[in-house]
């Protein structure tokens, strides 16, 4: 049957029709939708864990047990779970085993631009690349078989325009193979280094044969074209946008398997055209192989190693005539994204923010307690480096910070690398505040369910990690939990615990505005009679209060009536409902 | 390049947008035609600026659309409908929600919303229609389905879709508890 289907959610059906049956991911956009649509099938067992390195440890025990396995992250979740994909690379599997990488060039949600071809490189792992939602559905039903021959884990490549984008695909059914018999084999699956200095060389003769398919496999295919002064060799969406802007005017390779690269198919390519130019986003990656073996191409000098490509890019750079447009209004201010209207972290960072407190972020929504008006956050790195960066700031200077600086984490990611930082606190004795901002949902990747919710990702009731006693077992005495709608108390227990003589956990509790579940009071309404004017209630940065014609104004559509503005205004302007 | 159709939908995320971009991509399939929708999922969705491309044709190759390309922009917010006028053809039209949302920047004092952007679009010659979107919607039931009564109102515009396909694909798309409302939001968009 045809659909239209996001890229995402066709390589979660490819997973279905390929009979998989363990799925182990951690959320984060743009791979997100892989996991939760797999989870829509009742056929698979799906879970969220708590970070990338044990969802890839999972699917890998699943492997190891017979079943198909599969693991999604995007690509910075990539470096946490790298540690496993280089030795899995060395054992091998059982039942095959697919890892999705996302990335996200141009970052539209991320805070760095990797590339993780360098991953299947450096691992020496088979990578697929599909170009549409069509490919992902097909590529991954071929991973699984790739996995299983050459006894590899193969990674499939996505990124934010293949996952995103939504095109026609042909569903097929599910298949499942035959459960994998478990067979004790010390030498392939213990790697100690008697057996691992065994394996790679396997891992070597794995990669030739990977090579010989390369050249020969129906992934890495040749469109004909109407010259052959350029050859064009290309990948994912980048052999979209060469379409669209080329149609068949030149001969293209077009790369589904992305490593290991073919040889002699690049070698023949290569004579059959005056020039090759290589068309691929971020690093030059084929480009440098390509020069590797021998063949002079063009790429980066044409190409940017930043951001996002489209067909004006490939036809600006290829000499196409440029597309007749309007000039753009100027003075246009930019939108930003902002936190919510409601939004439970509004209050904490304001409270923060007004008392001039050094604060190293992490990742999530909090991360926007950096925008103006809050200008909150000092820091953000990577999942869970608030915690463990608060300790060696405290540690280099001592009582200076102690009593002025804190850390943010959000509750998912506290699950997710927060707890061993913590630990560190707890053990190497910084006198830190940590303040961990349970909104009781994993909320920037769009509500997935944490250890800490008590719901697991089919929305069942589920283990729930308590967090104030989690902290008390690490040895921290002062565990307190304020509600940040609570401006006052919120600003009394965070004074309180900076002065303490030592570390203490704030939890700064209350569930994220756009749950379900949440119920919100009714817009406010500003007394325009008792407004003043002082602006008080611009200074929380709030997407619902703006000012109209000399007095603040409360946008109806967005407000939610969490009242935080209200405790700013010292006129009482800010009513509950509209008053006649 | 070929006969393929591009439409942008743009606005302020959290508006709705996603929905006005299912209903399109569907529409458009059970047409026959080959469609690419790219949409923008995660931090960008916070109440920035955000764009949907729907793309369809015989054949469609790059999901996003470029400066100068879109045949229509379906805008959910007058600022936003601004923003992107350089990426409209020289003979698009451009739909427009006349809500007016301020971005962060004005909220805090630092920009202010600019004026007169209806006539500042109009200027060089686009065809600019502005509709209250968000007062239809009101009048359907619910401000939410503000999205539909715009796309209600493009559905004038795009003379290959009937009514009835249309409305074939609201019930596609719509959880049928939202159906009536969504169906009363359509109507008053197409004939306002």
């Amino acid at each position: 049957m045809k659909e239209i289907m996001l890229g995402n959610k066709a390589f979660a059906r490819g997973l279905y029709e390929a009979g998989v049956e363990v799925v182990s991911s951690y959320p984060g956009t743009p791979s997100t939708e892989v996991t939760e649509e797999a989870a829509k099938f009742s056929e698979i067992y799906c879970e969220w864990a708590p970070n990338e390195k044990v969802a890839m440890e999972t699917a890998f025990g699943a492997s190891l047990a017979g079943k198909r396995s599969f693991c999604g992250m995007k690509h910075v979740g990539l470096n946490v779970a790298a540690d496993p994909l280089f030795t899995i690379s060395y054992t091998g599997v059982n039942a095959g085993m697919v890892i999705c990488v996302a990335d996200d060039p141009a970052m539209h949600s991320s805070q760095n631009e990797q590339d993780s071809r360098h991953y299947a490189i450096a691992a020496k792992v088979p990578m697929l690349e599909p170009s549409d939602s069509a490919e992902s559905l097909e590529f991954a039903k071929l991973a699984y078989e790739m996995s299983e021959k050459y006894d590899t884990p193969v990674i499939m490549k996505m990124c934010t325009r293949i996952a995103h984008s939504q095109s026609l695909v042909n569903t097929g059914e599910r298949i499942v193979p035959e459960t994998k018999p478990y067979e004790k084999n010390i030498a392939k699956y213990v790697m100690m280094p008697g057996n691992a200095i065994r394996r790679h060389p396997v891992v070597e003769q794995r990669t030739k044969a990977l090579t010989e398919l390369a050249e020969n496999t129906s992934l890495n295919r040749i469109e004909e074209g109407k010259g052959n002064s350029i050859g064009i060799i290309t990948s994912s969406t980048c052999y979209q946008y060469t379409k669209e802007a080329l149609g068949d005017k030149y001969p293209v390779l077009k790369l589904g398997m992305v490593n290991p690269l073919p040889v002699e198919k690049i070698k023949n390519f290569a004579k059959t055209v005056d020039k090759v130019v290589v068309i691929e986003e971020l690093d030059p990656i084929i480009e440098n192989h390509c020069r590797t073996i021998g063949i002079e191409v063009e790429g980066k000098e044409l190409f940017s190693i930043m951001g996002e490509f489209s067909q004006s890019v490939v036809a600006k750079a290829l000499g196409e005539p440029e597309k007749d447009t309007y000039a753009p209004l100027e003075n246009l201010p930019v939108r930003p994204p902002v936190m919510c209207a409601g939004c439970p972290h509004r209050g904490l960072f304001y409270t923060l923010s007004k008392n001039k407190l050094n604060v190293l972020g992490d990742i999530g929504c909090y991360t926007l307690g950096a925008v103006a008006p809050l200008s909150a956050v000092d820091m953000t790195l990577c999942m869970g480096a608030s915690i463990s960066s608060l300790h060696g700031f405290n540690k280099a200077l001592g009582n200076e910070s102690e009593n002025k600086t804190v850390c943010v984490i959000g509750d998912s990611t506290f699950m997710h690398s927060g707890m061993t930082s913590l630990a560190n606190i707890a053990y190497n004795q910084s006198n830190s505040t940590v303040i961990i901002l349970d909104n009781s949902i994993t909320g920037m990747t769009g509500h997935q369910q944490n250890p800490t919710t008590g719901y697991n990702i089919k929305g069942d009731p589920a283990g729930k990690i308590d967090l104030e006693a989690l902290c008390r077992s690490m040895g921290f005495n002062r565990v307190v939990v304020v509600d940040p709608y609570d401006l006052a108390e919120t600003e009394r227990v965070i004074k309180e615990e900076l002065a303490a003589d030592e570390a203490s956990v704030i939890i700064s509790r209350r569930p994220c505005a756009l749950l379900k579940y949440v119920k919100h009071k009714p817009s406010l309404h500003v007394d325009t009679e008792k407004c003043k004017s002082c602006r008080a209630c611009m200074k929380i940065g709030c997407p619902a209060i703006s000012f109209k014609n000399g007095k603040a104004h409360v946008d109806n559509t967005l407000c939610v009536g969490c009242g935080v503005c209200r405790q700013l205004c010292k006129f009482d302007a800010l009513l509950d409902k509209e008053a006649e | 390049m070929n006969n393929t159709t591009n439409i942008m939908i743009v606005g302020v995320g959290g508006q709705g947008s996603l929905l006005a971009s299912k209903l399109l991509g569907h529409v458009v399939m059970t047409k026959g035609y080959d469609v690419k929708v790219s949409e923008v999922h995660g931090m960008s969705q916070r109440g920035g600026s955000v764009v949907t491309y729907v793309r369809f044709g015989d054949k469609v190759y790059s999901p996003v659309i470029d400066k100068g390309e879109a045949d229509f922009i379906i805008s959910f917010e007058v600022l936003e409908a601004a923003r992107y006028i350089p990426y409209l053809k020289k003979d698009g039209r451009i739909i427009v929600n006349s809500q007016e949302i301020d971005p962060m920047p004005v909220i805090t004092g630092a920009a202010e919303y600019p004026e007169g952007l209806l006539d500042k679009m109009k200027a060089p010659g686009i065809e600019v229609s502005a509709l209250d979107a968000l007062a239809l919607a009101n009048e359907a039931g619910s401000q939410k389905a503000a999205n539909i009564a715009l796309m209600g109102r493009f559905s004038k515009f795009f003379e290959d879709i009937s009514e009835e396909e249309w409305l074939h694909s609201i019930e596609a798309c719509v959880p049928p508890k939202f159906l009536e409302l969504n169906k009363k939001a359509f109507y008053l968009g197409r004939n306002s």
